[in-house]
Parts: structure tokens; C-alpha cells; sequence
């Protein structure tokens, strides 16, 4: 059954067309596809950022921004502002130009990994083969510009939050691509859209009950969330930050625009991994599971849209990413601090075996179905 | 490449005849160097201008050494050259959370030299403040010390309690966190009318978010994982450091003057004393919401205790403290208060020397910080509960 639908998934993949694919052209498709991650870089983040600021403050007996635009609503339009208008300080002891690039080296990968992630149905950059493989190894390059800061910043605070990073990101690398790969071989694609088209055509054994991924694999996405906020370096495992500890960790000696960058890359990096956790286990763009989007009942299938459908999907994909932010953010405000130590612990001890366990199951259960 | 000189780069921050070393750790490929690493003075972490100088192999710390005096304002100098009624005001300043336990120690020092005896609602009402000003300072803790583990939530729960706390002894006193209100022979004025009504109903609302303290962080997995078996101070070591309040009542030893040494009318009601087994930065914590608890509970007996009466005394219109010395010791929200006083008849203290808490706790900090990981250091640091004013005075 499964062999069936994954093969039909693959067949699918190979005409996935962008919306973006208008004529025969090749300037215009690719300057469309660069606004539209552009827009999505610059926009998402500040949605997520403005969640986070307002949800914190619900839970915090307070309110949050309430000056800035509506209901506070470009608190973080108005700290970029702030940002480019403030002093930009490189240390004399600092090496400057390491020290100059490592923002951008921390950003950059973040916004490609964009490239790759569907957010409706048709609605995405790139479908690459190898879509999945692509995003986790691009965004594993920001560690390398968060230990450049570090390392460059001749600060000692600095170099404890870079090496801390350093460790964290590594540890947490294996369970995340543990917990993916498991997606990757029930799909039999590492193509994104593929992923979520096979999640479309998934039933349960034995019957014709429609799932997404997060049920047959909930420890796999119990073990991708947890090692996605550890890599995000997002609190209760923000130990590279650990503002009581190092002042800021690697972004001490940061200021004006390139630490905005680095808060970019936070927030970005927010609305990647709810992306990919969207994509992976919530049935990227559809609303329930089962049912297709209304307007989306063409003759190429349930992904066969209008722009309506299109739309929808977005929303529903934009939706997605949030919940998953929001969930970020409870964490964030519920818990302490987790030792280096202990968070090393966890992963290797933990983490890893579970995820090793995720995967000979749903290998497993793929050979035997 | 810069002016820099070799020991200005590896040690950045000290200052030139600090004393510093290099020394080599390990063998082989894997010897490393000490990393000498300056906290403070201004730390998120140090709440003040309190500097601690750590010598680390990696993240550990190999010895701990505070260096204090930043916020040093001379308080015992200045006192010398204020009248009683001047030193009030003066303090409720150096530990600026517990403004009210400090006049409270200076009024009963000169109180006990002249030999004068307190109206009693005066007294009823002094401990009735002294014990919302404990709810106060520990409510604070509460908030910086998670807020230290990486908790941002509580500190804004605590804050919300405080505000109601400090909007009810505003009514009374007109201050916020200096309240001068004490005054020698009594306190100022009488309590303004609906106090104790709105005393009795804080008490039950404060009660009850304690619960959600106790959930938030007591119960928290990481919390618990973050402080248990972290900063154990055995009670001897306690003691020998001087040691006091809920820091050494975490420990396991009962002590608080209120019920060893009661003053004020703490001899008629009863004094729960929370204690802890083993002394580490959980058990710190434990202490500190015992106290509140225990603080909540006073305040209810205080309120059943209260009576008519007058709150102050006919004094000279300059009050003058015979010849003679005396030492009051109170049990202040961080620990023991002494004020040695010390005058030759005349309308300011000869001497007045002071004994704060602060002080004689941040003495333990070496001695806990030896061996620790860097976020230990800030877990004990966090849980040695000071305020840096109270140390450098």
C-alpha cells in the first residue's frame, strides 16, 4: 500500500510546478521566486517576533508592545529602525573581519533554507530531489558563523557562549537528522513537496483513514521539536546566550545592525524549523487531514488548485509555523535554564537512542506493510 | 597590530599590578591554561556593582575571589553627623529591600538606651511592617533567582505581588521602598483607616499565589536538576563565615532572633521557622518561600493581636541618647541586623557600627564557588541571597 502511494507521490514530484513557473522565461520566474523569499525572510519573522512578544506578555500578566502601529504591532519594525541607526562598535582587540562576516554567515544559510520549503500547493522556490538533505545541511552552517563570533569577538564571555554553541549544535545535528531521515524513508522522498504529498496519500494500514506523520511518528516529532529548540539556541536550552551567565554569550560585543542580523537569524530560524516541522509532520498545507482544500479538486488531484485554493493553503501552512512558534515560546516561558552539561547528556543519552529507535521502527514497519 | 600589550590581550579587564597568572593545567596534547574571567561589577548576574573574579579550567572554577567596596557610600561615617530622626532616613538605604527592618534596628538601639518602654499598638505595628517589608525582600529573591536560572516568568509574578504589597504600605508610610516610618518612642502616624482590612485580604491572595510559585519552580524538573546538591554549605562552615537567615536556615539550624531573641512582641505569638536538610541552593530557595509563608502567617496573628492605642510618644523636640553603648541584633529578611551604638550624650551616634547580613553571607561565596561549573557559580550566586548595597554600606 505504502509502496503504492509513495510511488504515486514520487511520480507527482517529478511535475511539481512552481506558481512562480509563469512562461517559458528565466529571468522573470527566478526574480519572482527572489521577491517572494525575500518577502517571506523580511515578513514571517516579524509575525513570529510580534506572536512572541505578545504571547509572552499574556503569560506574563502584562501586555506586551500596545505603542508602536496597531495593537504594537511594528514593535519590531521600529527596533530595526533603532538597530540601523545605532553605533556600529568593532573591539579593538577583535579580529574585524571575521568578526564583521560572522552575522551574515549566521543569517545567510537561514534564508536558504526558504528556498526549499513549500508554503501552499504550488507555492515554493525550488523543489529539489534532495530538498530535506539540502535544508539540514545549509542551516548547520550557521554554527560556524555563531563560533566566528564568538571566537572573533576577543571576549570571554563571547568565546564561553561560541564553544557552548559550538557543542549544543553539534550534539543536537544527530537527533534532528535521525528524527528526519524516519520522515524521509515513510515517504520515500526527500523532497518537501513530495513529503507533503505522500502525507496526503498516507492511510493506515488495513483501512482508509487518512494521517499525517505526527501520529505514526509522534516520538520522532517529540525528538525533532526538542533538538530543533536546542538548536535554535531558544530557551530552556539558550545556554549559548545564558544572559545571567555570559551577558549575551556570542552576541556580547554585537551591536546596531549586525546584532540585529543576529536576532534575525533567531527569528528566522523560528519560522524555518516551524516550516520544516509543518512540512514534516503536520501535513504542510492541509487543513485536515484526508480533505482536500476547498477549490483544490482539479483533475491533477487534491494538489490540483486555484488561486484560492493556493491562498488557503498558505494561510494554512503560515498557521502551522505559528503554532509551532507559540509552542517555542511557552517553553521559553515556562522553564529555567538547562546546564551545558546536562543538555549534553540528554542529547547523546536520550535523544539519539530514541531517535535510532524511531527509525528501526518505522523501517520496520515500512518493510512489513 | 594594536598597542596592546601580551598581558592586556590574554587578560583583558585587569588592571596593570593586578596580580594574575598562567598556569598550565594537564599534560601532553591536552594542557590547558587558566582563564581568569571578571563577573561584575556590572553583571547581569550580580544584581549591583559586585565583581567576582574567577579562575576557570575550561568552565569550571578553580577559586573564586569577590572583590566588593564599589557601592562603599560610608554610612557609618554619615550616621555620625545625623541626628536620630536624619538616620532614619538614612538606613533604610543601605539594604534598600528591607528599608523598614533597618530603621526598626536603629529605634529599638536608641529605644533601649534611653531605657524606653513602646506603646503597644507601636509595637504591634512595627512587626505588622516588618513582616510585610520580609514578604517584600523575599518576593524579590523569588523573582531574581529564577529569573538567574534562566526563568523569566516569575519575576514578573513576583512583581505583581509586590505591587499590590507596596501600594497598601504606601497608604501608610508614603514610601515605596524607603519608608521611614519608624521613629524613636514609636512610628510616625497611626495606620490609615481599611489597612488591616486590606492587610488580612493580602495575606489570603499572597497565600494562594504561593501555590503557583511552589508549581512554577519548586516543582519544576529543571529547576530541580539545576539546584539540588549545588552550593552545599555544611552548618559549621555556615556558622564559622557568621552566616545568617535563610541561607543558614537552609542548612538545618533554626536560628532566627526572633524566636531566639525575640524583640518587639515576637515572644507572645508564634514564629515558624523553616528549615532545610542539606544546605544546597534548593534548599536556599525552599527557605526563602518558607519564610513568606511563615511571614503571612505573623501577619495574621498580628492582625489578631492589634489593639487601640497610641503609636508614638512624647519626646523632646531633639532626642538625645545618653552615655553609654548597647548592641541590637534583629533578624532582618536576609539575616542578622546588629547595630552597635555607641553615644556620648550629645544629638548624634558617637559610633554606629553595623553588622549587615549581606556582608557576612557573600563571605561564603569562595568557599561554595570552588569547583563549580560557570552556571553553578550563578545558581550560588543567586542563592547566597545579598544585596550589594548591604555589603559595601
Amino acid at each position: 500500500m505504502i509502496e503504492l502511494t509513495s510511488a504515486s507521490a514520487t511520480a507527482f514530484v517529478a511535475q511539481a510546478v512552481s506558481v512562480f513557473d509563469v512562461g517559458d522565461g528565466f529571468v522573470v520566474p527566478l526574480l519572482l521566486k527572489l521577491v517572494f523569499i525575500l518577502a517571506m525572510f523580511f515578513v514571517v519573522p516579524i509575525l513570529g517576533g510580534y506572536l512572541e512578544h505578545k504571547v509572552m506578555g499574556r503569560m506574563q500578566d502584562r501586555r506586551g508592545p500596545v505603542e508602536a502601529g496597531p495593537f504594537g504591532s511594528l514593535q519590531l519594525v521600529a527596533d530595526g529602525i533603532k538597530f540601523i541607526q545605532k553605533e556600529d562598535v568593532i573591539p579593538r582587540a577583535a579580529d574585524p573581519w571575521v568578526f564583521a562576516m560572522a552575522p551574515g554567515v549566521a543569517l545567510v544559510p537561514v534564508l536558504l533554507v526558504l528556498l526549499v520549503i513549500p508554503i501552499g500547493p504550488g507555492v515554493f522556490a525550488l523543489d529539489l530531489e534532495l530538498g530535506l538533505f539540502y535544508a539540514l545541511a545549509i542551516s548547520s552552517i550557521s554554527t560556524l558563523g555563531i563560533l566566528m563570533g564568538g571566537w572573533a569577538s576577543a571576549n570571554k564571555f563571547s568565546l564561553l557562549g561560541g564553544l557552548r554553541a559550538a557543542g549544543q549544535l553539534i550534539a543536537y545535528e544527530l537527533p534532528l537528522i535521525l528524527a528526519a531521515a524516519a520522515v524521509a524513508l515513510q515517504a520515500g522522498t526527500l523532497s518537501l513537496v513530495g513529503i507533503v504529498e505522500a502525507q496526503a496519500t498516507f492511510l493506515i494500514p488495513g483501512t482508509d483513514i487518512n494521517l499525517w506523520y505526527l501520529f505514526p511518528q509522534l516520538l520522532g516529532f517529540g525528538i525533532f521539536f526538542l533538538a530543533a529548540m536546542a538548536e535554535l539556541a531558544r530557551p530552556p536550552f539558550d545556554m549559548p546566550i545564558a544572559d545571567s551567565e555570559l551577558v549575551f554569550g556570542y552576541m556580547t560585543e554585537y551591536t546596531g545592525i549586525k546584532f540585529a542580523m543576529f536576532l534575525l537569524t533567531e527569528y528566522a530560524g523560528m519560522i524555518v524549523m516551524g516550516g520544516l516541522i509543518a512540512v514534516l509532520y503536520l501535513g504542510g498545507w492541509q487543513l485536515l487531514p484526508g480533505v482536500p482544500l476547498p477549490g483544490c479538486e482539479g483533475a491533477g488531484g487534491i494538489f490540483d488548485c486555484g488561486w484560492q485554493g493556493q491562498l488557503l493553503g498558505v494561510a494554512v501552512t503560515l498557521g502551522k509555523m505559528m503554532l509551532i512558534v507559540f509552542l517555542f515560546v511557552w517553553a521559553r516561558v515556562t522553564y529555567p535554564r538547562l546546564r551545558e552539561d546536562q543538555l549534553q547528556r540528554m542529547a547523546w543519552l536520550v535523544l539519539v537512542p530514541l531517535a535510532l529507535l524511531n527509525l528501526a521502527v518505522i523501517t520496520v514497519a515500512k518493510v512489513v506493510f | 597590530m594594536s598597542e596592546l600589550s601580551t598581558r592586556e590581550r590574554i587578560h583583558p579587564g585587569t588592571a596593570p599590578g593586578e596580580d594574575y597568572h598562567l598556569e598550565i593545567v594537564g599534560e601532553g596534547d591536552f594542557a590547558t591554561a587558566d582563564m581568569t574571567l571578571s563577573i561584575g561589577p556590572a553583571h547581569p548576574a550580580t544584581h549591583g556593582v559586585f565583581r567576582i573574579v574567577l579562575e576557570m579550567d575550561g568552565e569550571r572554577v578553580r577559586s573564586a575571589r569577590p572583590v566588593i567596596g564599589y557601592m562603599h557610600r560610608g554610612f557609618e561615617k554619615l550616621a555620625e553627623y545625623r541626628d536620630y530622626r536624619q538616620i532614619m532616613a538614612l538606613v533604610n538605604r543601605h539594604d534598600w529591600l528591607s528599608g523598614f527592618s533597618n530603621e526598626l534596628g536603629v529605634a529599638l538601639a536608641v529605644e533601649q538606651l534611653m531605657e524606653f518602654e513602646v506603646p503597644d499598638r507601636a509595637q504591634w505595628i512595627r512587626m505588622l511592617m516588618a513582616e510585610w517589608n520580609r514578604v517584600l525582600n523575599h518576593l524579590m529573591f523569588v523573582g531574581s533567582f529564577a529569573l538567574e536560572l534562566g526563568a523569566i516568568t516569575p519575576m514578573f509574578y513576583a512583581f505583581r505581588e509586590r505591587e499590590d504589597i507596596q501600594h497598601m504600605m504606601e497608604a501608610a508610610t508614603g514610601g515605596r521602598l524607603h519608608f521611614t516610618y519608624n521613629q524613636v518612642g514609636g512610628v510616625k502616624i497611626d495606620l490609615p483607616k481599611g489597612f488591616l482590612r486590606t492587610s488580612a485580604e493580602l495575606t489570603t491572595i499572597t497565600r494562594k499565589r504561593l501555590v503557583d510559585y511552589r508549581d512554577l519552580i519548586l516543582g519544576n524538573e529543571i529547576f530541580q536538576a539545576r539546584t539540588k546538591g549545588v552550593g552545599a554549605l555544611p552548618t559549621d562552615v555556615a556558622l564559622s563565615f557568621g552566616v545568617t537567615g535563610p541561607t543558614l536556615q537552609a542548612t538545618g539550624l533554626p536560628e532566627d532572633s526572633r524566636v531566639t531573641e525575640p524583640y518587639l512582641k515576637y515572644g507572645e505569638i508564634d514564629v515558624p521557622v523553616p528549615v532545610g536538610e542539606n544546605g544546597d541552593a534548593f534548599d536556599r530557595f525552599f527557605c526563602l518561600l518558607g519564610r513568606i509563608e511563615a511571614s503571612l502567617d505573623i501577619i495574621d496573628q498580628v492582625l489578631d493581636h492589634i489593639g487601640p492605642g497610641p503609636v508614638n510618644s512624647k519626646l523632646p523636640k531633639m532626642v538625645k541618647a545618653p552615655e553609654g553603648a548597647t548592641y541590637v541584633r534583629t533578624e532582618n529578611p536576609l539575616g542578622q541586623l546588629g547595630y552597635w551604638l555607641e553615644s556620648d550624650g550629645g544629638r548624634t551616634p558617637w559610633r554606629l557600627k553595623m553588622r549587615t547580613p549581606s556582608f557576612s553571607n557573600v563571605q561564603a561565596i569562595p568557599y561554595l564557588l570552588e569547583g563549580v561549573l560557570v552556571p553553578d557559580a550563578v545558581a550560588v550566586l543567586g542563592s547566597v541571597f545579598f544585596v550589594v548595597g548591604d555589603i559595601d554600606r
